[in-house]
């Protein structure tokens, strides 16, 4: 059970940074501060407002750091708890050294995502905002911040509210038919009821197949640089990275064996594995830089299949490009600068081509796009009207949903009778209503006498 | 006061279709039992409509007979036009409906009420319950007698401070014709019960003399008409039609002229009315475009000439109603025999009662009808049952008997009053059925009558009957799922019928029964001993194996809920101290009081979480 303890933890990444924040909450909270902050507070720290002065060590009253400290009071806190924020100077040590004084004040380290779950069940967020706020923590490049902010806003559960209007007026209007016989109503109108639910399986499946977009957009895409020795991958990873000042952060390899990179291009993160480096510093033979690349193929969303425009196409190519039968690939010709001589085989005709010189960096723009273009619809994460789900759980709920809805209109073109019809309206709403909350049979009922003039 | 010196051990008030039934329940289950009424001549009166049954009224009365009620049984006996509705809309939403013979139905009851011995019925006005320790033990009468009694069952109807408006004009009544109660509301208030106020409205009775019915389309109904009861056999008397007639504009502008009399729309009236029913008035003011409004003129016995005009209820004057019916073709020259008026009266807030209908606030005291926000005899006469049969428990110190909302339309209806409440009259419809599938009206014994005669309701003869039935049903199943045709043993003719010619092997009557095109009728051309299958057993195998996949659904997803529902929160369970949950849900909860989880979950405003939180809190109390 959740017990109402007081929790505390650092807020902010790990490692040296401009500021440190230590966040607690729970009744403990200005008990807390009163203990540890020194500083002048007026005859007492005020809500939502920003003291400066610095950390104690209680009993010693040794000096830890010099603070700037908010105390937000119940119910005006992210949590709806008392929240206490100390912003300190950022520095591992510091930051764990506050972390672990308040800590030793009758407060326990919150675990992953506790913040937000409380602010869920004090009720201040609903499911898919709590979802959402997880997305934003996790965002890793601005347009994947945008997109959870959206959602967070309600966005998402304002489309799906309209996809919901269009079953529960179609099934208001099934329902006047069934439960009204003798009232003088006009027969369902089955073609209004067809194109409502064809609206709301259509808005479905478009937020399903953002389901994809959402997803590349929080987890980017991997993308290998393929291709012999000396084609050029070093070269493209270093032009890509220079030219793009947006170098999110650089991750080591999960294993020693390559080098990843996170760039962001129009918004897409995209994750370049190279094995370039790595052949270099271990001095290993060709052949083992090319068994390295082939490995990694089957975990990249999307393949750089580099040849060198000046040189024949030979048989190392040729066992890369057997590799990558069903594989998503750009083939990129570099070293257009020099002559070309290369003679690609006839599967190579019409495939996704880019030409492109690392030297002088001609077609490397056009290589972004294309990558940029695979991933993500043209201008579509631009907009802010933008809203995509991000979680398997919502994915789930509008695929059963677009599933029963699917099941109606079979049912409706063999003519079943309408009270099955209705079923597979209200498990579309359900399975819909998991993602938003329920639709009561009242809501129905309001429809239906909104609509229609009842009353023998 | 006198105190009555017979000892009771349950006491109803009230002998409309609520009280008949919890009264009849009662005593037969053995239990000495008084009945009270104001007017020993307005026994199980129709004050509106002439009928019984409809969409989910009928699934009610065929629950109320299954489980051993009286109202299935008396509408057979009385009824004169019998019609299935929606016969081609599948299964569930077939619904049965009768007109009724209104004085021989009364006639009917009071006589079967007096045929029961463990039964007393008096006239009387109850104008207080007799409290001791925050539980009732009697009721007071204005005649000056207290009844002693274990349990008291209130069916109040629309009697408690009765109010009754035609036009500007008011005075009080319980009904046209009848006296108010005054007093108990009051008490009920003091007792710290939400009292609220509701409204009604019931059309004019015409003189049929007055009516040019041959210009009127005639409505007739079933031949033969099919009883309501599962103990009836047949129908053997004469069945009557109906005619439909229809407003018109000029009848429009009357009823417009009118509207500054409309004690509605003066803001006479306080109480709030049925949007499934409302009035004249209220349909030509929010559908104006509606260029008529269709009526049904219903007999109210084969022995008089008084009709009921379906849909045509009205507060207006009454000069207002004279020149507004006479507006209606074929009725110009129609006769008002009684007038058309609205009435307001007190109810009781029902989500103060648990799930068996006893009140929250006091022991020992059941609500059942109209007092509960309900419209409509059927809703009534199912609570009616509910809480006869409860009370009767609590005498024997017995469980109560409670139907979730994947048994009946009985638990559907009363889990939606003890969890939403009601702000106008709650009358029942098939949408409000999550599992409406399951909730059919040909299976309510399947669903119901085991439970009606475990509690001692259903008699053994009717037992009897219906395990013979239920045991044909398993046995045909059976069948059809093991006879196998024989590709090369079939007629041509069929074969070529059905599109068989290409059947590579051997079917089975199931599988022929799936396909959308072959009812249960039609087996009988591939499978001679189809046709010796009673009718009624036809009809629950063709039901079964057609809609077996969605059946099969709905039953999975009651199971899902059923731990939920079954998860009981004990009476004196702490929200307050339970971390977690917002102040808005802590104070639903707290007013609600839900008596499982089930109903905590279904309490508008409490989410999803905090149902969450509360399971945890009870599993780790009752693991302490």
């Amino acid at each position: 059970m959740y017990v109402k303890d007081t929790i505390a933890a650092i807020s902010t990444p790990v490692g040296e940074g401009g500021i440190g924040i230590i966040r607690v909450s729970g009744d403990a909270a200005l008990q807390v501060a009163t203990q540890l902050f020194r500083g002048t507070t007026d005859g007492g720290l005020q809500s939502h407002r920003f003291y400066y002065g610095c950390l104690a060590e209680p009993g010693t009253g040794s000096v830890i750091d010099e603070v700037m400290l908010v105390l937000m009071r119940a119910p005006r806190s992210y949590t709806r708890e008392d929240v206490l924020e100390i912003h300190c100077h950022g520095g591992s040590l510091v930051v764990q050294k506050i972390l672990d004084l308040v800590l030793r004040l009758g407060t326990r380290l919150a675990e992953p995502g506790e913040f937000t779950r409380r602010a869920f069940l004090n009720g201040r967020i609903d499911l898919i905002q709590a979802e959402a706020v997880i997305e934003v923590i996790r965002s890793k490049t601005e347009t994947a911040l945008a997109l959870a902010q959206h959602q967070r806003e309600g966005l998402l559960s304002q489309r799906i509210g309209i996809l919901k209007e269009e079953v529960v007026n179609a099934l208001a209007l099934l329902e006047a038919y069934i439960d009204f016989p003798e009232e003088d109503i006009p027969p369902a109108d089955y073609d209004e009821i067809a194109r409502r639910v064809e609206n709301a399986a259509t808005g479905m499946g478009e937020l399903l197949a953002g389901y994809r977009e959402g997803r590349v957009l929080r987890e980017g895409v991997a993308v290998l640089l393929a291709g012999k020795p000396n084609v050029g991958k070093s070269s493209l990873l270093n032009t890509l990275l220079r030219e793009k000042r947006a170098i999110v952060t650089a991750i080591p390899g999960t294993t020693r064996d390559i080098i990843e990179e996170v760039i962001n291009i129009r918004g897409l993160p995209v994750r370049l594995l190279d094995t370039a480096g790595i052949r270099e510093a271990v001095d290993v033979v060709e052949q083992e830089g090319v068994r390295l690349t082939l490995e990694k193929i089957p975990q990249a969303d999307l393949v750089l299949f580099m040849v060198d425009v000046s040189r024949p196409f030979d048989s190392e190519d040729q066992l890369l490009f057997d590799n990558l039968a069903d594989r998503r690939f750009i083939l990129v010709k570099n070293k257009t600068d020099l002559a070309v001589t290369i003679e690609l085989p006839s599967q190579l005709q019409g495939v996704p081509t880019m030409e492109i010189s690392t030297l002088t960096g001609e077609g490397v723009d056009g290589l972004r796009q294309m990558i940029h273009d695979l991933f993500l619809r043209d201008g579509a994460v631009d907009s802010r009207e933008y809203v995509a789900i991000s979680q398997a759980r919502q994915r789930d709920a509008l695929a059963k949903g677009r599933d029963a809805l699917d099941r109606f209109r079979m049912n409706l073109a063999v003519g079943e009778t309408v009270e099955i019809l209705a079923i597979d309206l209200r498990d579309a709403l359900q399975a819909v209503g998991e993602v938003t909350g329920e639709t009561t049979s009242d809501d129905i009922l309001d429809l239906i006498f909104q609509r229609f003039c009842i009353g023998k | 006061m006198i105190v009555y010196d017979k000892k009771y051990e349950v006491i109803v008030v009230g002998a409309g279709h609520a009280g008949c039934e919890a009264a009849l329940a009662a005593a037969r289950m053995g239990c000495r039992t008084l009945l009270l009424t104001i007017n020993l001549d307005a026994i199980a009166l129709m004050s509106c409509n002439p009928a019984i049954g409809g969409l989910a009224k009928g699934h009610l009365v065929k629950e109320i007979d299954a489980l051993g009620g009286e109202m299935g049984k008396n509408i057979d006996a009385t009824g004169i036009q019998f019609r299935i509705l929606n016969t081609r809309k599948g299964p569930a939403v077939r619904a049965s409906r009768a007109q009724a013979d209104k004085q021989l139905y009364r006639l009917r009851m009071k006589h079967v009420l007096e045929s029961e011995p463990n039964l007393d019925l008096k006239q009387g006005e109850v104008i207080g319950l007799r409290i001791e320790e925050g539980r009732v033990v009697g009721v007071d009468t204005k005649a000056g007698v207290s009844f002693i009694g274990v349990t008291v069952i209130l069916t109040t109807g629309t009697f408690m401070r009765g109010l009754i408006h035609i036009g500007l004009t008011h005075y009080p009544g319980g009904r046209a014709g009848d006296l108010p109660a005054i007093g108990l509301s009051d008490q009920l208030r003091d007792l710290g019960f939400n009292v609220g106020r509701l409204k009604t409205g019931t059309p004019a009775r015409l003189d049929g003399r007055t009516i040019d019915f041959s210009r009127l389309e005639p409505q007739y109904g079933d031949d033969p008409p099919i009883p309501f009861s599962f103990s009836t056999e047949r129908i053997d008397q004469p069945q009557v039609p109906c005619h439909i007639a229809y407003t018109n504009e000029r009848s429009h502008d009357i009823i417009r002229g009118g509207l500054d009399r409309s004690p509605l729309y003066a803001g006479i009236i306080e109480g709030i009315g049925p949007r499934y029913c409302p009035s004249i008035e209220d349909k030509v003011v929010r559908f104006p475009d509606k260029s008529r409004h269709q009526t049904f003129i219903e007999p109210e016995g084969r022995e008089t000439v008084e009709v009921y005009p379906s849909g045509l209820s009205t507060s207006l004057p009454i000069d207002v109603q004279f020149a507004f019916y006479r507006s209606i073709e074929g009725l110009e020259r129609v006769e008002i025999m009684r007038p058309a008026y609205a009435i307001e009266y007190d109810y009781v807030d029902p989500i103060q009662l648990h799930a068996s209908l006893e009140t929250k606030l006091l022991g020992n005291l059941y609500h059942a009808g109209q007092i509960n926000g309900t419209s409509g005899y059927e809703e009534a006469a199912a609570q009616g049952l509910m809480a006869g049969i409860n009370a009767a428990l609590r005498v024997r110190g017995r469980e109560p008997l409670l139907l979730d909302r994947s048994d009946a339309y009985i638990g559907v209806m009363i889990d939606d009053l003890v969890t939403l409440g009601t702000r106008e009259p709650y009358r029942m419809f098939t949408s409000r059925a999550e599992y409406r599938l399951l909730l059919r009206e040909d299976n309510a014994d399947l669903r119901l009558r085991e439970k009606g005669h475990e509690i001692g309701l259903v008699r053994e003869n009717e037992y009897g009957r219906f395990l013979r039935k239920r045991e044909l049903i398993g046995t045909e199943l059976a069948r059809v799922r093991e006879t196998r045709l024989v590709r090369s043993e079939m007629d041509e003719t069929i074969k070529a019928e059905f599109g068989f010619t290409d059947l590579q092997n051997a079917v089975t009557l199931e599988q022929l029964l799936r396909r959308p095109d072959i009812t249960y009728g039609e087996l009988a051309r591939f499978d001679a001993a189809s046709a010796e299958v009673p009718h009624q057993v036809q009809e629950q195998v063709e039901i079964q194996v057609k809609y077996q996949g969605y059946i099969d659904r709905q039953l999975e997803q009651v199971e899902r809920s059923k731990k939920m529902e079954h998860t009981r929160i004990p009476a004196d369970f702490d929200y307050a101290v339970l971390a977690g949950i917002t102040a808005e849900v802590r104070e639903k909860l707290q007013k609600f009081r839900p008596d499982t989880l089930g109903q905590a979950s279904r309490i508008s405003g409490v989410t999803p979480a905090a149902v969450g939180i509360v399971a945890i809190a009870l599993k780790v109390r009752s693991s302490q």
